[in-house]
């Protein structure tokens, strides 16, 4: 080493810094944070776009499956869920399923589009940090990346009708009712709140707990989240009297996300909204806030 | 601190006062940062100026505290106490606002593996607020510059270590920044990529640019920087040029021997001769510092044969920055 280092000390009498225009210095925070949270988002949707090749089969297969084997299989083999009550049982199931894929599939997104990179990126990559140099506050960069969660998200919710109009028995209809205003309501505050809840996890995790995530929260999370029952028909389910199930599942906010879809999608029973935008928008808040926190924790020491 | 700041005050003065205009762009004032759990603190009550145009080294020791120091100078560390200003800007109360100011090549690569190593350029370019255009024309020529054309559709992955470090600085200057701050840029380089580095940051250099890097190369400060700080566990032992530094240390040529025998001894013997200013023992070996070459050789080694010591191996060598830091701390810089 000290033998070549010392060949070089001649400094170039000639600076060729290339001639391009650089920032514009000295912009206002405001400024400058709006035109870099509007790159950080033009990077993930191109990232977004480079990996459709990944994005799509882990968007399409979950609800592919789901719609598959409950809509198609059960009835076909003569198992359909809901069948005491004839066609129209299954039917009435179908109807009660697809609100509550929809909402399981804007989930999914939030731990896979947001959770997972998160614990990668803070256990190992670090590859973010670059973009926490971006000229904003960190807080942005957090919330930039909740948002493109969130696209994708809605781009997962939408996946879902198509996927539902075509694969099912012949027999099976599936009632949707669409309440328009309910549904552009529940759309942008359950893609928040679901990848709010990504980066809360993903901040919180690291790649040694993850399996722990998926194995005690997710899955957890997805069986007693109203994806497969309506909220209101647990309400049998009872020890001494009381409806325990009902009661405990409220402690989960994806029980929230599939009623209010449910309520926006179709004519089944449904949570009342005065109790399921409230809580909505409060796990949005309380995530939001952990999910920044979290961010803020791992990217600054 | 007081010996840091008095280091300059003297001979070097006129030197570094007329480097560049000599303002000021980097200025911390009892800059202090301890980590939750930690006894003590990682910087310590740092006071610290930088001068616009000059290359800037932080050379030390692991755990010295550099990467701390440069952390809070781009915002990524939160100080416990004290200030800094860069740029004109309070980096810790005004952080979103300072980051316009710096570009960053930190210890670790940072770069993006989900693009290109051109959208790397590019994408770095609209972070900073640059239109599709200016960010597209810089990105070309700064791979053209860093001779990363060929490799400007290639993901990230399959650049050398030294090939990445090129981009990152490329990327750490595409917006233009007043400063720019590296992080140990050549750690884990073979040599010919660090000779490439070193080119390019004298290049940049040469066109103006401020930089502060951090290293614990002694070759690399002396060779790259105008003025290096010495820092070590947290605190700032000696600052000036090189050229002071090793000044400083009052002792022309550096003899270092391997002796059999009582080494404490021999020591004490060899510091009472006049030509003798230090002798430093470390690791089953003497350093010793004379002054006046011509006779000092024979005076040593008349020294160890009459200290009934047998001599192994001796080598002689011009004092260096690591002489300066061993004198400092009594340790040597890499371990
Ligand atoms: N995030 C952290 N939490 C707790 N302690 C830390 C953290 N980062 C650094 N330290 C401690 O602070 C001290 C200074 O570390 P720093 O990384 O600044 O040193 P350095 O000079 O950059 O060393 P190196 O050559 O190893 O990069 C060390 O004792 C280190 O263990
Ligand atoms: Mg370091």
């Amino acid at each position: 080493m000290a033998t070549a280092t010392t060949e070089v000390v001649t400094a170039p009498t000639t600076a060729t810094i290339p001639q391009y225009k650089g920032a514009e210095l000295g912009r206002s925070t405001v400024q400058a944070s709006r035109s870099a949270f509007a790159g950080l988002l033009l990077r993930d949707l191109t990232v977004l776009k480079k990996n459709l090749k990944e994005f799509l089969p882990r968007t399409i297969l979950q609800p592919f499956l789901l719609v598959f084997v409950f809509l198609y299989v059960f009835p076909t083999i003569g198992q359909g869920i809901g069948s005491g009550g004839g066609v129209a049982g299954e039917s009435t199931f179908a109807t009660v399923l697809v609100a509550g894929v929809v909402g399981l599939s804007i989930m999914f997104q939030g731990i896979q589009a947001v959770a997972l990179p998160m614990v990668q990126e803070f256990g190992y990559t670090r590859e973010i940090e670059d973009r926490v140099l971006a000229p904003m506050p960190v807080s942005l960069v957090s919330i930039e990346k909740i948002v493109s969660g969130a696209i994708q998200g809605l781009i997962a919710a939408l996946i879902v009708f198509p996927i539902a109009a075509v694969v099912h028995s012949k027999d099976i209809h599936i009632h949707l009712q669409v309440h328009w205003i309910q549904l552009f309501v529940m759309i942008p505050l359950a893609c928040i709140m679901c990848s709010s809840l990504g980066m809360t996890f993903g901040t919180r995790f690291d790649p040694r707990t993850v399996p722990m995530l998926f194995g005690v929260i997710v899955i957890p999370m997805t069986f007693l989240g109203g994806t497969y029952y309506a909220w209101t028909a647990l309400s049998p389910v009872k020890l001494a009297g009381w409806s325990w199930l009902q009661t405990l599942v409220l402690v989960n906010p994806l029980i929230y996300v599939t009623e209010g879809f449910r309520a926006a999608l179709t004519p089944s029973h449904h949570m009342h909204l005065y109790v399921i935008y409230p809580v909505l928008i409060g796990f949005c808040a309380l995530f939001l806030w952990q999910g920044l926190l979290g961010f803020r924790r791992r990217v600054l020491s | 601190m007081a010996r840091a700041v008095l280091a300059s005050d003297d001979s070097d003065l006129a030197d570094v006062d007329t480097h560049r205009g000599g303002d000021v762009i980097i200025r911390t004032s009892d800059l202090t940062k301890v980590y939750p759990g930690m006894d003590r603190p990682a910087v310590d009550k740092l006071n610290l100026e930088v001068r616009r145009g000059e290359i800037f080294g932080l050379l030390g020791p692991n755990g010295a505290g550099k990467t701390t120091t440069a952390g809070m100078l781009t915002t990524m560390v939160i100080p416990t106490s004290g200030g800094a200003v860069v740029g004109g800007i309070d980096v810790v109360n005004q952080p979103a606002l300072a980051k316009q100011a710096i570009g960053v090549v930190p210890q670790q690569n940072t770069l993006d593996r989900a693009l290109t190593v051109w959208e790397n350029l590019y994408f770095h370019g609209r972070f900073f607020g640059m239109s599709a255009g200016d960010s597209r024309t810089a990105a070309d020529e700064l791979l053209e510059e860093f001779h990363l054309a060929r490799w400007g559709k290639a993901p990230v992955m399959a650049l050398s270590g030294g090939m990445a470090q090129r981009l990152m600085v490329a990327r750490a200057i595409l917006h233009k920044p007043e400063i720019i701050f590296l992080d140990e840029p050549t750690a884990g380089l073979d040599p010919q990529s660090r000779l490439a580095l070193w080119e390019i940051l004298l290049r940049l250099h040469a066109g103006g640019q401020t930089i502060l890097l951090t290293t614990h190369y002694m070759e690399e400060a002396d060779q790259l920087c105008d003025r290096v700080a010495i820092m070590d566990h947290g605190h700032i032992l000696a600052l000036d040029t090189p050229e002071g530094l090793k000044a400083g240390i009052e002792a022309d040529t550096i003899v270092s021997l391997h002796a059999t025998g009582d080494l404490t001894k021999l020591a004490r013997s060899l510091s009472r001769r006049r030509v003798v200013t230090n002798v430093v023992e470390l690791d089953g070996e003497l350093r010793v510092h004379v002054k006046g070459a011509a006779d000092a050789l024979p005076a040593v080694l008349e020294t160890v044969d009459k200290s009934g010591s047998r001599l192994n191996d001796l080598t002689v060598h011009e004092p260096t920055l690591e002489t300066v830091f061993i004198n400092l701390t009594g340790k040597e810089l890499r371990d």
